[in-house]
């Protein structure tokens, strides 16, 4: 279980959020939803550790995010990778194997019969030596959760992986993400519209500056709570919609 | 003609050998660094560093010491001030490199005046591989061994910090410590460099060759050993030209980095401008 407490954030004199407090359960699909601008990214990024909180801890099972750095898989947003970089899609997927290996030590043939077998598994194996540039964005976001795979980590984050990917990315993803729970992992979902989010998640987190609501879906995905994150008339729209099918 | 005196000067002369022997190593080595260099997007700051040692080379000058070990201090510290300038203020790394590396640069103008050597500042600006000293020539190979052991044995931490930082930091990577490695290893490639190119256009060497790799291939091991051909190739042919034609050594080499960078922009198999076009 994944335990955030009291997470302050501010860009500045703007607070972003102001004493979150969380626990994010293994074995389950997580969501993150929420307006632009709500504080997703940031929020997992001060989890991780990649931009400095004003206050706050996060742990897991016990022990500091800090300690168990390389029992986390975080999947960027696509439009933070450099695509003209000179890597293939193989070896960017091994880099997912470097964690393990430590400083200075090169990834053996274990290393690569292991990235070649997380291709596999997301079905990108015939993609293996070509530049990253010349994907698909459902593909290039196969590779990183490729790369995710080899990383065996306990705890996976994925920022808006579903955006702008076709329907055999998402449904080879979601066997993933599946599959992930199964294996008891904790995952967590940064999500930005709202479509198919009962298909997607198991337990969801409603975000605008703060936690609006959280819990299992069914619980939480109602119209007072999307009103108070999003807006009363895209909660309208939505809910009654789902009525009247 | 003009080639076959070139080859047998090059027989006849110790000068010119030792010339040739470290313009082959400062390609090779700004070569290889370049092309991490503007992978990175790092291109000012490669200008930055090469700029900032000037005063460096001054205080080495004045005090007698070793222009490596002068240069490297100046190189680092400019590369510290540029982060700390940065990280503390709301100014834009861009602006922050300007700032400090244009102070540096003045400040060395300044110092180079004092030690009374306007022959020396000349050299040091654009290059003067014809009187490289064999001392000169011993320290350019142990820098070549240095940048060709950081580079082997730190090849998958230069990767994943150039290519995807954000992933390098989430599974711990003290990614500031390869970025402060890599502005030293910068700063003593520069040095050996300034022999050959001079101060101004050291920044060339870094990025035209490496950038001409780009165009060849896909793969980083194979645009280290490009880059590092054709910095090699360069340094060659801009030797042989400065010989000739007496022309200043820096600006031969660099000229034809530049060539061989045009060539492969129009024709390069993976962006060239002809590709593009059909």
């Amino acid at each position: 279980m994944l335990k955030v407490r009291n997470l302050s954030v501010s860009y500045g004199e703007t607070p972003v959020f102001s004493d979150l407090s969380i626990q994010i359960d293994s074995g389950k699909i997580t969501g993150i939803i929420g307006p632009n601008g709500a504080g997703k990214s940031t929020f997992i990024k001060a989890v991780l550790g990649l931009i400095k909180s004003q206050s706050g801890t996060s742990d897991y099972d016990g022990k500091p995010i800090k300690a168990i750095q390389k029992k986390i898989a975080y999947v960027e947003q696509r439009k933070d990778i450099d695509l003209t970089f000179p890597i293939s899609v193989f070896d960017v997927v091994l880099t997912g194997s470097y964690a393990q290996l430590g400083l200075f030590n090169m990834p053996g043939k274990k290393e690569k019969a292991a990235a070649m077998d997380s291709l596999n598994q997301v079905k990108m194996q015939a993609f293996a030596s070509r530049q990253i540039g010349n994907l698909s964005g459902g593909q290039l976001q196969r590779v990183f959760v490729a790369r995710a795979i080899l990383q065996q980590a306990d705890i996976v984050i994925l920022d808006e992986p579903f955006v702008g990917i076709d329907l055999q990315s998402e449904n080879a993803i979601m066997a993933i993400l599946k599959q992930w729970r199964n294996e008891n992992k904790t995952i967590l979902v940064v999500h930005h519209d709202l479509n198919k989010v009962h298909n997607y998640f198991d337990d969801l987190i409603i975000m605008n500056h703060g936690i609006v609501a959280s819990g299992p879906t069914e619980m939480v995905y109602n119209p007072e709570n999307i009103s108070k994150a999003f807006s009363a008339d895209l909660s309208s729209v939505l809910f009654s919609q789902k009525e009247g099918q | 003609m003009k080639i076959a005196e070139f080859i047998s000067a090059l027989g006849k002369y110790d000068f010119l050998q030792s010339a040739m022997l470290t313009a082959i190593m400062v390609g090779v080595m700004s070569g290889i660094i370049g092309s991490f260099i503007i992978l990175r997007g790092m291109s000012l700051m490669g200008d930055a560093i090469s700029h900032s040692i000037l005063p460096g080379v001054a205080v080495a000058y004045m005090l007698g010491i070793n222009l490596l070990v002068g240069a490297s201090i100046f190189g680092v510290l400019a590369a510290l001030l540029i982060g700390f300038v940065s990280t503390h203020s709301k100014i834009k790394v861009d602006t922050s490199i300007g700032v400090v590396f244009s102070s540096f640069y003045a400040l060395g103008f300044i110092l180079i005046s004092m030690t009374e050597s306007s022959t020396n500042l000349h050299h040091i600006l654009f290059g003067n591989i014809l009187a490289v000293s064999n001392s000169d020539m011993m320290t350019t190979s142990v820098v070549l061994g240095i940048v060709i052991l950081f580079v082997t044995i730190g090849y998958k931490e230069l990767l994943i910090t150039s290519f995807d930082e954000t992933f390098a930091k989430t599974y711990g990577l003290k990614t500031q410590v390869i970025h402060y490695s890599l502005m030293l290893v910068l700063t003593l490639v520069t040095v050996s460099a300034l022999q050959t190119v001079g101060i101004i256009l050291v920044v060339a060497m870094l990025i035209t060759p490496a950038a001409t790799a780009f165009f060849w291939t896909n793969r980083l091991s194979v645009m280290l050993v490009f880059s590092a051909v054709f910095g090699t190739i360069a340094s060659i042919v801009g030797l042989y030209l400065s010989y000739t034609f007496n022309w200043a050594s820096g600006p031969a080499i660099v000229v034809v980095a530049a060539i061989l960078f045009l060539f492969s922009f129009i024709f390069s198999p993976k962006q060239g401008l002809i590709r593009l076009k059909k």
